[in-house]
């Protein structure tokens, strides 16, 4: 959006007038947000079991006790919430993008229908994770499900269907799946904003050259569309690092710890055994992870302030 | 693919190419679609038909019953109006608060403005983990000693003189939701207000209006279509919150749809279309909101988005 002109700036005295408006949000902005982060630094030092008066101060003996169990024979539930945060961060900035962009590039050529297209594949976005977690779950039902009746179908045989979230394998990626199927119509709404952007002189001018729709497409939009990309695989990163809803709901986590994720293991240690301490790193190792995206967007609102 | 180029005005001749792209694209969505569709159909279903007939047989007989009785029995409308609790004072307070940061932030220059900015942004994108444990405690922790009538409304209140706190309190969750979202307000109302022209608040300012006067008689206005898409947005969020209502409230009367929801499936665990039923009259308000403000809805989401 363009912006028309620089605020004015009062010269004569110190103009106290912003700081009245500032002030009441930033306050409980302060005390609800910010303060929290800092504490959570704080618990994560400590070994406090949230009941008893005092907690002791341990350093980082909670980060080498988080660490220090990857690699023994036995995934630890640490392990597992790594390793299952990682896949679901790769599927989110690859499967959801890629779709996105092609059903966005399907969808702005005027097609027939196009409206309707859109509010069907945007939907599921409009869902709480509650009741999206409850129609997969059914979904993934291996009785009464949808899935497997489709499978029986097609012939599958009866006695060897999958058991989808009850399955130590698969119950992760059904997860994954359900939640990109939330993400998929924002991706795609993102990109059909920044098509508009695209100019159509520009595709006119390369096919008049000769150009392939691939080579229109690699050459011309998909690098237009770059800035786009960028807030895309923010967003995604950002979203499946939040994961914790559809975990919480379908599978606690399990079987056997194979679908934990960082969010739902910090909830389980702080919440259900008590260990704040604990907790509090998880979380921290959470927010680790996340502080090199935050980064990477407020670089591009910081570019975007820079043009004004 | 046949062309990327945007469409000729006329819609008489198309390709065979765009009509496999039309074909595509129904049969996508269709499939797409397939889970939510397929919950409205069991929704009206028996379990008995479904178990004995399977899911992709003709309905033998089509009952309403499901949602009168995930209302009544599952207890939904107490939890959707519980949500509506929640929702509506969060939503106000967050648009109030974050207009008003986001007026100081967009038109006055002074110590800390570039800074606070980008603290708002970076808070959009905290998971919430990290302030899980400090909110829970604060929320145990702020407490007053006597409560008054109407504070047996909006927190818990066992008897009127005992210590009431913001854990377990309706108060408790619109908080941290204000708290929490005012970042993604400020963050997109500064931006919005950045466009308006500045001769319309400096020809206000010549004839005498203060600053407050400017901020809500001329910003504001000039601000409501960029305040209605955030809205649509905030609402949707605020009212599919799940975490903040499971660490902040153990009382079941209080439970917001979608924690109340999650408890459904443990009561009737293989009643499907009860369940279903449940899951899409919890689903209705937002879906209302989507359907009658959509322009707004998907306008709030690509000014967030990209810029």
């Amino acid at each position: 959006m363009a912006i028309a002109e620089k605020p004015k700036l009062n010269k004569q005295k110190v103009n106290r007038a912003p700081y009245y408006f500032i002030l009441p949000p930033l306050v409980i902005y302060l005390v609800w947000i910010i303060g929290p982060v800092f504490y959570t630094f704080y618990l994560s030092m400590t070994d406090w079991d949230g009941i008893s008066p005092n907690a002791e101060f341990i350093g980082l003996e909670n980060f080498q006790k988080l660490f220090g169990s990857i690699g023994s024979v036995l995934p630890s539930a640490f392990e597992y919430s790594l390793y299952n945060n990682l896949v679901w961060l790769l599927v989110f900035i690859t499967v959801p993008t890629a779709i996105g962009l092609g059903l966005a590039i399907l969808l702005n050529q005027g097609l027939p229908g196009e409206r309707l297209f859109k509010v069907g594949i945007f939907l599921p976005q409009v869902l709480s994770f509650a009741v999206i977690a409850l129609i997969w779950s059914w979904v993934y039902n291996p009785r009464a499900g949808i899935l497997n009746e489709i499978l029986l179908m097609f012939g599958w045989p009866e006695d060897n269907l999958p058991g989808w979230l009850a399955d130590k394998q698969l119950a992760i990626w059904a997860v994954i799946f359900a939640a990109a199927w939330r993400q998929i119509g924002y991706i795609m709404i993102l990109y059909v904003a920044g098509l508009k952007n695209v100019p159509p002189t520009l595709m006119e001018a390369a096919e008049v050259d000769g150009a392939t729709p691939w080579q229109r497409f690699w050459r011309i939009t998909f690098p237009l569309l770059a800035p786009v990309t960028t807030i895309v695989i923010v967003i995604s990163v950002i979203d499946s690092l939040r994961s914790f809803d559809l975990v919480q709901i379908m599978t606690r986590g399990g079987p056997a710890n194979s679908t934990s994720v960082l969010a739902n293991l910090m909830y389980i240690q702080a919440f259900n055994n008590y260990k704040f301490g604990l907790g509090a790193a998880t979380a921290v190792v959470l927010f680790g992870i996340s502080l090199v995206f935050i980064i990477v967007y407020l670089w591009r609102v910081m570019q975007d302030e820079l043009e004004y | 693919m046949a062309s990327i180029n945007p469409p000729k005005p006329e819609r008489k001749g198309l390709t065979t190419g765009q009509w496999l792209m039309v074909l595509f694209l129904l049969v996508f969505t269709l499939v797409y679609m397939l889970p939510f569709l397929g919950a409205i159909v069991t929704a009206f279903r028996t379990p008995d038909d479904i178990s004995l007939n399977g899911f992709w047989s003709i309905p033998r007989e089509i009952t309403f019953r499901n949602f009168p009785e995930a209302i009544q029995r599952g207890g939904v409308s107490r939890f959707l109006l519980n949500s509506f609790i929640i929702t509506i004072p969060a939503l106000i307070g967050t648009i109030i608060l974050s207009s008003l940061s986001a007026y100081a932030l967009a038109r006055h220059r002074f110590a800390g403005n570039k800074f606070i900015y980008f603290m708002y942004v970076a808070g959009t994108m905290l998971p919430f983990q990290i302030l899980l444990l400090p909110v829970f405690l604060l929320s145990n922790n702020l407490c007053v000693q006597e409560a008054y009538e109407l504070g047996q409304f909006v927190l818990n209140v066992p008897f009127v003189d005992a210590k009431v706190c913001l854990y377990n309190s309706y108060l408790g969750v619109i908080m941290i939701h204000i708290a929490f979202q005012m970042g993604f307000c400020t963050f997109v109302l500064r931006n919005f207000m950045r466009s308006i022209p500045g001769e319309i608040m400096d020809a206000a300012r010549i004839d005498g209006a203060n600053e407050f006067g400017i901020y809500w008689r001329i910003v504001m206005p000039l601000t409501l279509p960029g305040i209605a898409a955030v809205s649509t947005l905030e609402f949707t969020w605020i009212f599919n919150d799940y975490i903040w209502a499971l660490i902040l409230l153990s009382d079941g009367r209080k439970f917001p749809v979608t924690q109340g929801l999650s408890g459904l499936q443990g009561q009737f665990t293989t009643d499907w279309p009860l369940i279903t039923a449940g899951a899409l009259v919890a689903t209705l308000p937002t879906l209302v909101v989507f359907f009658a403000l959509q322009r707004y809805f998907i306008g709030g989401l690509t000014l967030g988005g990209v810029k």
